[in-house]
C-alpha cells in the first residue's frame, strides 16, 4: 500500500506518461451523451399516464368508494388504524426493541373518519337540509350505534348493486349512513371531494397527504396499478407505466420483498412480513455501508485480485510484458 | 509536486487566506486538476465510463433547470414541455446506467487501492444521493405513476421513521428537494469526487510493478 503523504509524482515514477486531453474528452462525451439523449427522447417520448382522481374513483366504482368511506367511520381501513406519523392507533413495525416509527411521534396527524368523510360532508351539507339532518343524527349517536350501523352497512355493501351511478343496498337499519354516502358519493363523482380533501385552510395547497391516503385505502388505485405491474409483489418500485424503464436501479431493494423471510408469515430471527418494510431498509442501509466500506472487508476487496477482469481493462498493460517474457 | 510560490516578507506569515491558497498549490495545483499527460494505460476503454457519467449528469441537470423554470403544468400540457421531460427522463436513464458501468468497472479494477479509499466512499455516497434525486423526481412527476410510487413508498419510508421528516406524499416538500437540495448535494458530492481523483491521480494496474503477469 502506498502512504497516503506520497506526491502524484512519486507515485507516477517510472511510469510512462502519454499526451491525453481531458477537456477534448469531456467536450465530445457532452456531445454524444447529448445526442443519444435528443434522439431517444425523440422516438420514445417518456411515460405520462394521467393521475387517477377521486371523481374517476367514484365514477368508475361506486361501491369500493362506499365501501372504502364506510370503513373510515368504522375505523377499519388502512389509514385509520396506521399508527404514527399519522396516529396512535397501532404501534407500526418494530423489530425488536428497534421501533424507529414510534420514535418520532404523531408529527402528520389524520383523523381518517373526520378528515376524509365528515369535515367533507359538512361542507357539502350547506343548503342541504336531509344531509344536514343525517350528519347531526350520526354525530349525536353513541359509538356504540355508530359501530352497530357501519357494521350492518359494510356487510350490505358486499352485495350491494349500482343504479343510475348511485350504491343502492338491501334494506335494514344503517341510521343515516345511507343518507351520508349517497352524499359524499355525489360529491365525488361531480369533482368536489378532489378539491374538499385538499382544503387546509389557506388558499395555495401543495400537500396531497389526506386525498393519497383515503384513495390508498380503496381498492381502486390498487386495480390501476396492477394493470401497470406497479404492486409491491410485481416488483413494483422499479417499474414504470407503460413500456419504459422504471427505477431499475432499485432492483436490489425491490427484490427482498419477493423472498423470504419478508414473504413469510413466521419469519426468520422476528423479520417476516409484518415488518418487511423496517427489516429490508435496515438491510439496505448495511449492505449500502458495506458497499462504501468494501476496500476494508477481506474478500469483498480481494475479488478483483482473483477475477481477471482487470487484465481486459488494462490489456496493454500486460501485454508488453508477455512478448518480454 | 509543484513548489509553493515564494512569500514575500511584506506577507503577513499568519494570513489565513495565504495558507489556504499555499494548501491548495500543494494539494491540487493545476497541472493535477488539469493534467495533459496521463499514465499509458489510462488509455482503456473503462475510463470512458467515469466521463460520459458527468455528461449525462449534465444533460439531466439543463434539461431539469428548463422544465423547474417552465413549472409543472408544462410538461404535461406543451409538446415542447413533453420533450423536455423526455430529455430529462432519458438523461437520467443514461446518467444510472454509465453511474453503475462506472461503479463495476471501478470495483473490477480495484480503483480504491493506493490511498484511494475516501473517493470509492464518495462514489458510493454519489450513487446513494442520486437514487434519493431520482426517488424524488419520480414523486414529482405528477402522473399515475407518481400518485401510486407515493402510497406504495410511505410505508417503507413511515416504517423507518424517516416519514415522520420526509412526506413522499406531500407533492411540495418532494419537488423543492428534487430541483433544489439533492441535486446541489449531488453536485458537490461530484465535483469533490472528480477532485480527489484528481489530486491523488488514477490508480495503477492491479499487479504491483515488475511482478510478472500470470
Amino acid at each position: 500500500m502506498k502512504s497516503m503523504g506520497e506526491t502524484q509524482e512519486e507515485y507516477y515514477r517510472g511510469v510512462r506518461m502519454v499526451p491525453y486531453d481531458l477537456v477534448k474528452e469531456l467536450v465530445i462525451a457532452l456531445v454524444g451523451v447529448g445526442v443519444l439523449a435528443l434522439a431517444v427522447s425523440a422516438i420514445l417520448s417518456s411515460p405520462d399516464v394521467p393521475p387517477v382522481t377521486i371523481a374517476a374513483w367514484a365514477q368508475s366504482d361506486p361501491v369500493d368508494f362506499v365501501t372504502t368511506a364506510n370503513g373510515e367511520l368504522a375505523g377499519s381501513t388502512t389509514s385509520a388504524g396506521y399508527g404514527n406519523p399519522y396516529d396512535t392507533n397501532s404501534d407500526g413495525q418494530a423489530w425488536g426493541p428497534i421501533a424507529p416509527q414510534k420514535w418520532f411521534g404523531t408529527r402528520i396527524p389524520i383523523d381518517s373518519a373526520d378528515m376524509f368523510v365528515i369535515q367533507p360532508l359538512q361542507r357539502a351539507a350547506v343548503g342541504d337540509a336531509d344531509l344536514d339532518a343525517a350528519l347531526k343524527t350520526w354525530q349525536s349517536a353513541t359509538s356504540d350505534q355508530q359501530g352497530k350501523w357501519t357494521d350492518a352497512y359494510g356487510k350490505a355493501l358486499a352485495t350491494a348493486t349500482v343504479t343510475g351511478g348511485n350504491v343502492v343496498v338491501a334494506n335494514g337499519d344503517y341510521g343515516p349512513l345511507p343518507v351520508m354516502m349517497s352524499g359524499l358519493l355525489g360529491v365525488a363523482q361531480a369533482g368536489g371531494l378532489d378539491g374538499l380533501l385538499q382544503i387546509n385552510g389557506r388558499f395555495y395547497q401543495t400537500d396531497y397527504t389526506p386525498a393519497l391516503l383515503f384513495m390508498g385505502d380503496g381498492g381502486y388505485l390498487s386495480a390501476q396499478a396492477e394493470h401497470w405491474n406497479l404492486l409491491g409483489d410485481q416488483w413494483g418500485m422499479m417499474n414504470e407505466t407503460g413500456r419504459y424503464p422504471g427505477q431499475t436501479w432499485l432492483w436490489l431493494y425491490t427484490m427482498w420483498y419477493q423472498v423470504p423471510p419478508f414473504t413469510s408469515d413466521t419469519g426468520f430471527l422476528g423479520l417476516n412480513a409484518s415488518n418487511a418494510d423496517l427489516g429490508i431498509i435496515i438491510l439496505m442501509t448495511l449492505l449500502t455501508a458495506a458497499l462504501a466500506l468494501v476496500p476494508f472487508i477481506p474478500i469483498l476487496r480481494d475479488i478483483p485480485r482473483w477475477v481477471p477482469i482487470h487484465r481486459l481493462i488494462w490489456r496493454d498493460y500486460y501485454a508488453p510484458r508477455r512478448k518480454v517474457l | 509536486m509543484q513548489a509553493a510560490k515564494p512569500v514575500s516578507v511584506k506577507d503577513k506569515p499568519d494570513s489565513w487566506t495565504l495558507r489556504v491558497r499555499q494548501a491548495i498549490d500543494r494539494q491540487l495545483p493545476m497541472d493535477h486538476l488539469l493534467p495533459h499527460r496521463q499514465p499509458y494505460y489510462v488509455g482503456s476503454w473503462v475510463y470512458v465510463f467515469g466521463v460520459v457519467t458527468i455528461a449525462a449528469l449534465v444533460w439531466v441537470v439543463v434539461s431539469g433547470v428548463v422544465l423547474a423554470f417552465m413549472g409543472p403544468q408544462w410538461w404535461h400540457d406543451s409538446g415542447v414541455g413533453r420533450f423536455f421531460n423526455s430529455l430529462h427522463f432519458w438523461s437520467v436513464q443514461l446518467f444510472f446506467i454509465f453511474m453503475v458501468l462506472h461503479l463495476w468497472g471501478q470495483y473490477f479494477m480495484a480503483g480504491w487501492r493506493h490511498g484511494r479509499a475516501a473517493t470509492w466512499a464518495i462514489g458510493v455516497v454519489i450513487f446513494g444521493v442520486s437514487i434519493l434525486t431520482a426517488f424524488t423526481g419520480y414523486l414529482s412527476q405528477q402522473n399515475f405513476d407518481s400518485q401510486f410510487i407515493a402510497v406504495n413508498a410511505k410505508d417503507a419510508m413511515n416504517a423507518a421513521g424517516v416519514g415522520a421528516f420526509f412526506n413522499v406524499l406531500n407533492f411540495g416538500q418532494m419537488y423543492g428537494l428534487h430541483i433544489m437540495l439533492l441535486p446541489i448535494g449531488v453536485t458537490i458530492l461530484v465535483v469533490w469526487h472528480i477532485v480527489v481523483v484528481r489530486a491523488r491521480g488514477v490508480v495503477k494496474p492491479i499487479d504491483p510493478e515488475g511482478a510478472a503477469p500470470r
